[in-house]
């Protein structure tokens, strides 16, 4: 199997910042929210991005802030693709009422913008991970839903499913076995996408205070921090930008990747 | 007389890029020579795959989608134009040969009235003003038998029938006047007793026009009422080429000769017995429509037979079928299967009643999941009705693909990886495994090349024999009718027309519809077609 270069290049840079995500207590060279040397110091060989606004080392709060990022986003997303595929294939095989019922809920909910909703509920609702988490899901579920139910749509017709149905199968058999493994390949490159929309949307709320709560730190949060700093011209809030940057792009390129290879017509085993 | 299209040791090749594969090189066309003299027909026959496209095509000196014309010569007129630049290639094409193609349907731009379209190339090339292109459209539909030709063109391409959407391409490539037209398969997509017609229209427009003509089929009888001369293609190589009298009555080689005689399985029909189905007044109507697509049918499966079931195209042959398996409730009427009333709905039946009636699709292609091995495949049902798990359901898949006469190494296989007779092969394999009392075979070789359809009904005549299993099979194709059933119901319009053991429905006095039917079938003899056309009783209903 040859593995291209920009895959490669996707997979080395992804492994690193899911590496560095796993054991930041041991990779960070200071702890997350030490103060140890002087407020904005530009890079230099003690800290090698320098200092924040209130002297923290920017690199080791970059990595124990991915490791909340990367963590929240993946988990967010998992959620919204095992939601929004579920109901999605359920309302393509089903049809009827039940189709209607799921499709005007989720154009209910697309209807207004995400942000909005997202910061209306989080100012209710107590602030941790695990409700910012179940938001986040549910919100981008929706988008999810949409595309599986038009994918699933087409396959829902084709004469292997109505053979299935013919045989007796159950809708668990229909919708796992027969369904998803052609939809496999729009869902994961859809998954790319979906994954930095949610490092972004995170970012997003962090940034405006509605996101991750400190003693905790993640990257929305680090740009909102030194957002002073830009105007003195200071680079501070471009680092955690930068890694955001970063790892939309590496996600992608393997997602890329994922997408040529299943694609192939023989179950996606060439490549 | 000088040739008028020369195409001599043509070599056509292409290059396939499989995803994740080095890429392939194929010669699609090796070593194929023919000519082409004016005011000719030469049929061009061949199975799927044979080159017949891409040789009418190189007529055009045209390859479709990365084809590459390599080598031999294309000589229109007495000029090579295989090597001819893009410009000479835009004046020629359109003007001296032009193409009708298979879909008229899709050839057709939806959005714009049919004489636009007709007369475009005429104006394109500036070959007459548009008052003179279009009185020669009115001319070429009356000829082609249009109705009221004069009004014709200002109809859109959906506001006419298949067959006469069929006959405006063909006006739509006489108009400029050309020197050879190319027809692809030009009445493949119709209905036997539209074909017909069509087939009647353009043999007159050929010869009123004293046009030269290729005519691509895959069908032996068909090409023989139109072509003068016919060429045998097998895997992009000639086989046997020569007058049509000859290749039909005295055909030199085995491949040609195993065409001729195609479909001569003979069938001898089995005494009627007890029925395992009856379809009583069955009466169905789709979602969401006021008419009813079924009108009180009443037919029966006998134990260890087939049922033929035979109409064209909208005749309601395959809403039965989606009836008997449950997936479309009726309104009114009973199904009884083996002595018990099958519940309306799939969904209230139960798992044997599921099991007792299976299924096997026209198109193999979407009738297996891509992502399955042959393995999976099969083996479900075993898995699903049986419990089989492990070592003995992967012996019982063995069993299975050696009754369907694959034998060993195919169960790892993806249907990607099968050819289109192999894959149907799967499907009846499939439905062999849930050990039912009846299939119903929706068109199952209608999709399938000649001598490859003819393997797959010996093949169901052969399970037939060894496991009892009862056909209900769809179809609109005679002589598979004759060559499988021992019982025929034939369909009109919603409607059985015509019942009865197949000697006694095969046989005169016969009524309209079934006349018309069973004289559109075309004969391999030459002079079939006006010899029809003298004596038949009935107009076809869709021309």
């Amino acid at each position: 199997m040859r593995i291209p270069l920009s895959a490669l290049i996707g997979l080395v840079m992804t492994g690193l910042f899911v590496l560095s995500a796993l054991f930041a207590p041991w990779i960070a060279p200071y702890p997350i929210d030490a103060a140890v040397g002087q407020v904005w110091e530009g890079p230099s060989q003690q800290y090698w991005l320098g200092t924040d606004t209130i002297g923290r080392d920017i690199l080791s709060r970059l990595i124990y802030g991915g490791s909340v990022t990367i963590f929240v986003a993946l988990v967010s997303s998992l959620l919204s693709f095992g939601m929004g595929a579920f109901f999605g294939f359920l309302a393509a095989t089903r049809g009827g009422w039940i189709d209607t019922g799921l499709s005007r809920v989720v154009d209910l909910m697309m209807a207004v913008p995400s942000l909005i909703v997202a910061l209306v509920v989080l100012s209710v609702l107590p602030l941790n991970l695990t409700v910012l988490i179940l938001v986040m899901g549910v919100l981008d579920s929706t988008r999810v839903f949409r595309l599986s139910r038009a994918v699933a749509a087409d396959i829902a017709v084709m004469d292997y499913v109505e053979a299935a149905k013919l045989r007796g199968e159950r809708q668990g058999w229909i919708i796992f076995r027969e369904i998803l493994p052609n939809a496999m390949s729009p869902l994961v490159a859809e998954f790319g996408m979906r994954f930095i929309f949610a490092v972004l949307f995170i970012s997003t709320l962090s940034f405006l205070g509605l996101g991750i709560q400190p003693p905790l730190s993640d990257w929305g949060g680090m740009v909102r921090e030194n957002k002073d700093g830009l105007v003195y011209g200071k680079a501070a809030a471009l680092m955690p930008a930068l890694a955001i940057a970063v790892l939309a792009i590496s996600v992608n390129l393997v997602a890329d990747w994922i997408l040529q290879r299943t694609s192939s017509l023989k179950g996606g085993r060439g490549g | 007389m000088a040739d008028l299209l020369t195409i001599k040791n043509l070599r056509i090749e292409a290059t396939a890029y499989p995803p994740g594969e080095a890429p392939k090189h194929l010669v699609l066309v090796d070593d194929v020579s023919v000519s082409v003299q004016k005011g000719r027909v030469l049929g061009l026959i061949g199975e799927s795959g044979a080159g017949k496209s891409t040789i009418g095509l190189a007529a055009l000196s045209f390859g479709r989608g990365g084809v590459r014309l390599t080598g031999g010569q294309v000589l229109l007129n007495g000029r090579d134009i295989r090597t001819a630049d893009a410009s000479g290639l835009r004046a020629l094409r359109g003007r001296e040969v032009t193409y009708v193609a298979q879909s008229a349907a899709a050839a057709f731009n939806p959005a714009k009235r049919l004489m636009t379209q007709v007369i475009e190339t005429c104006l394109l090339h500036k070959l007459m003003t548009k008052e003179q292109a279009e009185a020669r459209a009115v001319e070429l539909f009356a000829k082609l038998g249009l109705p009221d030709p004069e009004t014709f063109g200002r109809r859109y391409p959906h506001q006419v029938s298949g067959g006469q959407l069929q006959r405006a391409m063909t006006a739509m490539a006489l108009c400029p006047k050309p020197d050879l037209v190319i027809f692809d398969e030009p009445t493949t997509a119709l209905d036997v007793t539209t074909q017909i017609d069509v087939l009647a229209a353009i043999k007159e427009a050929i010869r009123d026009t004293g046009v030269a003509a290729i005519y691509i089929t895959h069908d032996l009888a068909v090409v023989a009422q139109v072509a003068d001369d016919i060429l045998v293609l097998r895997h992009g190589k000639a086989v046997e080429y020569g007058a049509t009298d000859q290749i039909i009555s005295a055909p030199v080689q085995d491949y040609t000769q195993a065409l001729v005689s195609v479909r001569s399985i003979d069938h001898a029909e089995k005494t009627d017995a007890k029925p395992i189905l009856r379809a009583q007044g069955i009466t169905a109507r789709y979602r969401g429509t006021d008419f009813d697509v079924l009108q009180d049918i009443t037919v029966d499966v006998a134990a260890g037979q087939t049922l033929a079931i035979v109409g064209e195209s909208g005749s309601g042959k395959s809403t039965l079928a989606r009836v008997i398996t449950g997936l479309l409730p009726a309104r009114a009427g009973q199904i009884t299967f083996d002595g018990r009333t099958l519940s309306p709905d799939l969904a209230t039946r139960s798992k044997d009643d599921l099991r007792q009636v299976q299924m096997i699709y026209q198109m193999a292609d979407t009738a297996m999941n891509p992502r399955q091995t042959v393995g999976t495949i099969i083996g479900r049902p075993l898995e699903f009705y049986f419990g089989l798990k492990g070592e003995a359901k992967r012996a019982r898949v063995q069993d299975l693909l050696d009754q369907i006469e694959m034998g060993a190494g195919f169960e790892n296989r993806y249907p990607a990886e099968l050819s289109g007779g192999q894959k149907q092969r799967v499907c009846i394999a499939r439905a062999l495994a849930a050990k039912p009392k009846l299939i119903l075979c929706d068109e199952v070789t209608s999709a399938l090349d000649p001598l490859v359809a003819d393997g797959i009904l010996k093949l169901l005549l052969n399970l037939q024999a060894q496991e009892g299993v009862a056909y209900l099979f769809i179809t609109h194709d005679l002589a598979t009718v004759k060559a499988i059933a021992d019982k025929i119901a034939v369909m009109y319009r919603g409607k059985v027309v015509r019942y009865g053991q197949k000697s006694d429905v095969l046989a005169p006095p016969f009524d309209d519809y079934t006349d018309l039917l069973l004289s559109s079938v075309p004969e391999m003899k030459t002079g079939w077609l006006e010899g029809v056309l003298k004596t038949r009783k009935m107009e076809s209903a869709g021309n």
